[in-house]
């Protein structure tokens, strides 16, 4: 008879010997590195250009943004139309988008076709014209999505959260709105563009199964752009947090949940506490396991899901409790990540659940190195960090080894509820 | 080409194996044969119910979750209208730990109590996040129900109304359990660095002794054909109009599909796609326009939905997208046009392929279609598509009579 109720024997996952493929790289002519990691069974590549064009240099709100977007807009050779229909015909997805110190543009192309639409890329970094009709459509369009967005208390929360924490001058902090929209000059956004993307900093990370004459072709299209020669001058941002510690905001009369975020600062990554921390936080609320789903969602059910995190912020970060919850028990479900905070700060994880964090972390790793298209992930969040693999290593060490003592410690000195800001949108 | 082997144990599970030596990983993959559809129209939302359910706990093992992390796996599972998909991610090494796992779930769910008044609150605060608590929130349960008069795709997967989920009892758990959760209901992929004769002997340890239980013979009230063109029109607290409008497409095994899905791709598949030029661009009548449809089983709908800038009239925007529509009707694509979509379609399914897990995912959805081996042949049916199919396909679907439409208007 088949003994269902023992488990089978396992490899404990801390066992396991985790590698991070390391990368390759070369530099274009005109100095711009290039990291690739070649992996991968389909012949596709991605491609991505990162440009230090996030809203952290941008003198007025979404100029970033904008200028990010509009990218594909437009060159003096072809319409936005024609642009699109390019990629489109070769099967090639293009994206952008705009972050906080970084923004950048991203190619998923089949092999095959990568020659053909590479030279459109040099197109839009070096020839994007930013019409005014362009311009006038996106502002109208985005005020449009803006509006159906601010119904959202989920939507609302975030920006509120982050306003509070970094303050709305901090590139952090800040967010959009139909005023700011509406004052977009072309001038700021050309501006922009000629300094952060035609004559900026640029870092190219590559991954797929890759073809022999990548090199040559990345360097015959982007190597003799003026890229990576002018220092572009460090922008320092000041942290203005707010003194107001709990709000509560009605968005909507009828609502029938309300969006909590629960956020103190946190430091950066390469602060000693911010990998220890990560194991603190998953036993928290940072997976389906975690103290916060297994009380609130799982005995409770007040809500779909509440997560822990901190925020992939490079300069700062934050510990985030986040959640959607029925608008009758938004207080109950506060109180309850208070007593999780609680616990965590005054009695010692025991060491069944601290093997089971480590393990699921030990796996998760394991699961989000599969493939070339993740391991790319992994090096540019390093790289852009000021990381080096190191860091994956000691991580991996510390989820092997850190104690019980340590996290409680860590709790002592973090989750503490006078240090966190608390609000709720319904 | 996708190599993989398939073979059948004695109490009808079908198994499939994808061996991938390049990663340290496996998954498991088990899909039952059971969806929203299957619902009855007075309880509905219970295959989606069912779903959170099969976490709270198999009749050897109290938790599910921690006995799979501690493995280092992680999981998921969602429901459509059509079925339902479990997956599980872990290093290669434990596989066996799946096995164990989802096995026991296959033989018996514990049937708690607790479990069952906990996650019906969890749905219902997944209802309300998703279908109350948005802006535009209840546009689909409306929109099926216009489309659909007789089919059981006339209700969403979360259920026609929260009081159906409410009121599920432990008695209608357990029947609707041992009717679809059965091995001759349900097929096992296996994928990763794994091998075939592992898998093999795990799945007739663990899975063999399963009773086969009762094939489920799905006999669903077929839609009548739509003679008739519907509207309906809705007030809502929403900032923006909006517009949509639906026709009946073929089901998904007909050539048909493949034909229509390249219509939605060439009517709005991105930038150069001719809903968002003439619309979005040219006229500027909408923010945003998109023509997609839901990949059903059964024979679906082609969707086209837009929101409108702010003043233009609904009369209007309405027009230019029939105008659209009736191009489609009349005039042949040109080759380069149909050309581009078929390279789209290429490159999604080479980046969908890309992971274990989607490659898992697509051969436990080929094989519930009938056979796995569309896997491999699926990019073909695609390529076959002529310029004069996309025209008949376009005249067959875009058929006023077999529209309906729904102008939302913002009440602000």
């Amino acid at each position: 008879m088949l003994d269902r109720k023992t488990p089978p024997s396992i490899k404990d996952p801390i066992e396991l010997d985790l590698k991070l493929q390391p990368y390759q790289q070369f530099t274009l002519d005109n100095g711009v590195p290039v990291y690739t990691i070649n992996a991968g069974a389909q012949e596709v590549t991605l491609i991505e250009l990162v440009f230090f064009a996030g809203n952290w240099n941008e003198d007025k709100n979404i100029v970033a943004g904008t200028a990010n977007h509009l990218l594909k807009n437009g060159t003096s050779k072809r319409s936005a139309f024609e642009i699109n229909e390019h990629f489109e015909y070769y099967g090639a997805y293009l994206n952008r988008n705009c972050f906080n110190e970084t923004a950048n543009i991203t190619l998923h192309c089949l092999n095959k076709h990568l020659e053909k639409v590479l030279p459109v890329i040099e197109e839009l970094i070096t020839d994007a014209v930013f019409d005014e009709e362009e311009i006038a459509i996106y502002k109208q369009n985005q005020i449009q999505r803006l509006k159906v967005s601010l119904q959202k208390c989920d939507f609302v929360a975030n920006r509120f959260i982050d306003e509070h924490l970094y303050g709305f001058n901090h590139p952090y902090g800040r967010y959009t709105s139909i005023e700011e929209f509406n004052a977009l000059q072309r001038e700021q956004i050309v501006d922009f563009y000629n300094r952060y993307y035609r004559n900026g900093k640029c870092i190219i990370f590559v991954a797929g199964k890759l073809q022999d004459n990548l090199f040559s072709q990345l360097n015959k299209t982007i190597g003799h752009l003026p890229l990576n020669k002018l220092d572009l001058a460090e922008k320092h941002h000041h942290v203005t947090s707010s003194k107001e510690k709990k709000r509560n905001i009605i968005n909507d009369e009828n609502g029938v949940q309300g969006a909590i975020r629960i956020a103190r600062p946190f430091p950066n990554r390469r602060h000693p506490d911010f990998t220890k921390a990560q194991v603190l936080n998953n036993v928290f609320g940072g997976f389906f396991g975690s103290r916060l789903m297994s009380n609130i969602r799982e005995d409770k059910g007040y809500t779909y899901g509440i997560h822990s995190y901190f925020q992939n912020h490079v300069q700062q970060s934050a510990w985030m409790v986040s959640t959607e919850a029925g608008r009758g028990v938004c207080e109950a479900t506060i109180q309850e990540v208070y007593k999780e905070m609680k616990v965590l700060r005054e009695e010692l994880v025991d060491e069944e659940e601290l093997l089971l964090v480590r393990n699921y972390m030990m796996g998760s790793i394991l699961g989000d190195l599969d493939g070339p298209f993740q391991i790319i992930a992994r090096w540019k969040n390093y790289i852009l960090n000021g990381l080096t693999d190191a860091y994956f290593y000691n991580a991996i060490n510390t989820i092997k080894t850190v104690t019980a003592e340590e996290l409680k410690q860590l709790a002592e000195k973090y989750l503490n509820p006078e240090a966190f800001y608390e609000l709720v949108v319904v | 080409m996708i190599q993989y082997e398939r073979f059948v144990l004695d109490n009808g599970l079908r198994v499939i194996v994808h061996e991938d030596h390049s990663t340290p990983l496996a998954v498991v993959n088990v899909m039952y044969d059971v969806g929203a559809r299957d619902e009855d129209p007075g309880a509905t939302g219970f295959a989606h119910l069912f779903e959170h359910l099969m976490f709270g706990g198999s009749i050897n093992i109290p938790e599910y979750d921690d006995a799979l992390q501690i493995a280092g796996g992680e999981n998921n599972a969602y429901t459509t209208n059509d079925l339902t998909n479990y997956y599980v991610q872990l290093p290669a090494e434990n596989l066996e730990t799946a096995f164990w796992l989802e096995s026991d779930r296959m033989l018996s769910l514990a049937f708690r109590k607790k479990s069952l008044d906990v996650q019906r609150k969890v749905v219902c605060e997944e209802f309300k996040e998703h279908y109350i608590n948005k802006p535009y929130g209840d546009v689909w349960h409306k929109m099926r129900e216009l489309a659909y008069k007789v089919h059981p795709y006339r209700w969403m997967t979360i259920g026609k109304e929260l009081s159906h989920v409410e009121n599920a009892t432990l008695k209608d758990v357990k029947h609707f359990f041992f009717k679809h959760y059965r091995p001759v209901n349900a097929i096992l992929v296996v994928s990763g660095h794994v091998h075939v004769e592992q898998v093999k002997r795990l799945a007739e340890k663990w899975f063999g002794p399963i009773k086969t239980g009762v094939k489920y013979n799905r006999n669903l009230p077929q839609e009548p054909k739509q003679t008739e063109a519907r509207l309906l029109e809705v007030q809502a607290d929403v900032p923006l109009d909006a517009f949509y409008k639906n026709w009946h497409m073929a089901p998904r095994l007909d050539k048909g599909y493949y034909t229509a899905d390249l219509i939605g791709d060439i009517l709005s598949g991105g930038g150069s796609s001719r809903l968002y030029q003439a619309l979005v661009k040219e006229k500027q009548l909408f923010s945003q326009v998109d023509c997609y449809h839901m990949g059903s089983i059964e024979a679906g709908l082609l969707t086209i939905d837009g929101k409108l800038v702010k003043g233009v009239k609904m009369a209007d925007a309405e027009k230019a997208v029939q105008e659209e529509v009736e191009k489609m009707k009349t005039d042949l694509v040109s080759e380069a046009e149909l050309e581009k979509v078929k390279n789209k379609t290429e490159s999604m399914i080479a980046f969908e392929d890309m992971t274990i897990m989607n490659r898992a995912n697509s051969l436990a959805m080929y094989e519930l279609l009938g056979d796995a081996e569309m896997m491999n042949t699926e990019l073909n049916r695609y390529q076959q598509v002529t310029v004069e199919d996309i025209k008949d396909a376009a005249n067959e679907i875009f058929d006023e009579a077999n529209s309906s439409t729904m102008h939302y208007f913002s009440r602000n």
